[in-house]
């Protein structure tokens, strides 16, 4: 019995693996999930990013608090877009209406993005644009085919064809635009659960709490139970 | 103290109840592992109930609203990040705590006789706690919620002459939105827990009753000494008070390593199109439900007939009711039932599988395995009216064998 049916798992493990199976790899960011970097991320995504996409459940105050910026500094290098207000969430002055017209979609919010989709896909969909003179903008995906949004990154990138040949060199070694990229995945990862670095940071503590809880309470089950034979 | 106490014992049972049901409520002396679970349920139950106050303090029922009020909880909300994922992370290892709470009692036969009745009320229970759980999960207005709703109110709309009625009376409209979750809210928040509550407090009372069962399936009872105590039994308060703690405080450090480092649960706690708004016109590719009820929808995919579908998963939730009924063995505990105990073991493998099944995309090639897993579901309850008759039982120890 027991036999037949680690058989059958075994078999159907097999077939959902092959599900699982994708077209384009997904590649893993070279970045580590710490306040440095995701600050860094900020800024490039407010440079490159912010004037379309919102992530507009971050709210720019909540900047100084998680990331240590100065107010000044979120004022200076993350604020660009017109018409931002300090407490209020992190949205592009471009209208959703004006964006779909010119775009053919809005440019989604990106706050939970990281989260839908994971690192790893935002990563290796910003890394794999094309130049394609058959679309609208001039662009396409590997990931993502006939992808609405262009490469942004192609002044710091340069400009590659379908099969991955430089058509252009960009201000950029390859090395230095797959840490952008990848700082600005990190940053993605942090708005769609800001939370993560303060749960890091006070896990060992609570968990600690819990461990000590749990010895006190069976030091004193073993003491109580002594005397029942 | 002395005075209160008395001046309140006048009036209400209060040190009564204490004796009855903590200092002189006594309990076999030999629980194991499996005998944690109970207390661990309670424990839940409280923390989802004060989690779950104070995500209502921000939560807005309406589709419009529900989304936006879920993300303000995480984000602008202090701590709000916290409750939500007690709550969620509670939801699911609630379900974990009960699942093995109930295997206990299949492993040792506590829903034999005179434990009938405590039995029906903990089934009662468990399908109340299934109903909690899917109005819980469609509130946040992801797009899994929306679509979890649109499915399961479609399958009740399947059934036959009431469904439409049913369906229309759940969702308060033609499809799920503003009138579903006002009323979803009501059942979540109010009439399922009250109902938790009051089943919680009749589960107690007929277990104080009856006695606990053991893991050798031996009525305690039935041995007293010279002051009319069970030799075998020891008072739960202070002896299984101080043990449950212990289970509550590592149950806390599973708890809390959920919470703080993997509280979406590799999107099994979280459901990840769940980040993305309630969309009508935008499927997510698989719409499978969350892992508790799994085993169920397997269930239902099983089978291409709507109706049989629904006529099966009806079945599937009474089996374990009717179990008292189906099993004649005179032994409780499967320690002394070679056969009946590698029965509860391939049940409890069939249901991990129809779990399995049940979050995989509906594939042709799982049909076949879905169908033998739901037909082995089935021949546990079938076979064991028979099984109980024929098989040899190993002799049960007059008392509590020592451990």
């Amino acid at each position: 019995m027991i036999a037949r049916l680690s058989v059958l798992f075994l078999a159907l493990a097999v077939v959902a693996a092959h599900a699982a199976a994708q077209t384009t790899p997904l590649l893993s960011p070279p970045a580590a999930f710490d306040r440095a970097t995701i600050r860094r991320g900020a800024q490039w995504f407010a440079q490159y990013c912010l004037s379309c996409h919102s992530v507009k459940w971050i709210r720019y105050d909540r900047l100084t608090r998680d990331l240590g910026f100065s107010k000044d500094a979120v004022r200076q290098e993350l604020m660009f877009p017109g018409g931002a207000h300090f407490a209020q969430g992190m949205v592009p002055t471009l209208s959703a209406r004006d964006a779909a017209a010119w775009f053919g979609v809005a440019p989604p919010d990106l706050t939970l993005e990281a989260r839908l989709r994971g690192g790893a896909w935002i990563y290796t969909y910003l890394r794999s644009f094309y130049f394609d003179p058959t679309r609208p903008s001039g662009w396409n995906n590997h990931l993502f085919p006939d992808a609405a949004m262009p490469n942004v990154l192609a002044p710091i990138s340069g400009i590659r064809d379908a099969k991955g040949r430089l058509i252009q060199r960009g201000r950029l070694t390859p090395r230095q635009v797959n840490q952008v990229i990848g700082a600005i995945t990190v940053w993605l990862e942090y708005t769609s659960d800001p939370s993560k670095l303060e749960r890091e940071r006070l896990g060992p503590y609570v968990i600690g709490f819990a461990l000590l809880l749990s010895v006190v309470a069976y030091l004193m089950k073993r003491a109580y139970w002594r005397e029942v034979s | 103290m002395g005075r209160l106490t008395a001046w309140v014992d006048r009036r209400f049972p209060f040190s009564a109840l204490v004796r009855t049901s903590m200092t002189e409520y006594y309990a076999p002396k030999n629980f194991n592992f499996w005998y944690f679970f109970g207390s661990l349920a309670l424990f839940v139950f409280a923390a989802q109930i004060i989690s779950g106050i104070l995500l209502l303090a921000h939560y807005q029922p309406s589709a419009k609203a529900a989304f936006n009020s879920v993300q303000t909880i995480m984000y602008d909300v202090k701590w709000g990040w916290l409750v939500r994922y007690i709550h969620t992370t509670g939801a699911s290892l609630f379900f974990i705590v009960i699942y093995l709470h109930m295997l206990r009692g299949y492993l040792y036969g506590s829903f034999k006789r005179p434990r009938e009745l405590l039995w029906l009320v903990g089934v009662a229970l468990y399908v109340c706690l299934m109903g909690e759980a899917y109005f819980g999960y469609v509130l946040p207005f992801g797009n899994m919620s929306y679509w979890g709703g649109e499915v399961i109110t479609s399958i009740i709309a399947a059934i036959p002459y009431l469904g439409d009625w049913l369906a229309s009376v759940l969702r308060g409209s033609f499809g799920v939105g503003t009138p579903t979750l006002t009323r979803f809210v009501a059942f979540h928040a109010v009439l399922l827990p009250a109902l938790l509550a009051v089943l919680i407090l009749t589960h107690l009372l007929a277990l104080h009753e009856v006695g606990s069962n053991n893991p050798d399936g031996v009525e305690i009872r039935e041995h007293l000494d010279a002051r009319g105590r069970p030799v075998d039994g020891i008072p739960f308060h202070p002896y299984y008070t101080v043990k449950d703690m212990f289970g509550v405080g590592v149950f806390l450090v599973v708890f809390c390593a959920i919470v703080f480092y993997a509280p979406t649960f590799h999107g099994l706690f979280i459901e990840t199109y769940n980040f993305s708004p309630a969309n009508p016109l935008k499927t997510p590719p698989d719409v499978t439900p969350a892992w508790y009820l799994a085993p169920y929808y397997a269930m239902l995919r099983a089978v291409p007939n709507k109706a049989v579908g629904i006529g099966i998963l009806f079945a599937a939730i009474i089996a374990p009711f009717l179990l008292p009924w189906l099993d004649y063995s005179p032994v409780k505990s499967s320690r002394y039932r070679p056969v009946y105990r590698w029965m509860v073991i391939a049940f409890a493998l069939t249901l991990l599988a129809l779990g399995w099944i049940g979050m995989q995309p509906a594939t042709p090639a799982l049909l076949l395995p879905a169908r033998i897993f739901l037909a082995l579901y089935f021949l546990f309850f079938l076979s064991l009216p028979l099984v109980s008759r024929l098989e040899p039982t190993r002799p049960v120890p007059q008392r509590i064998s020592a451990s």
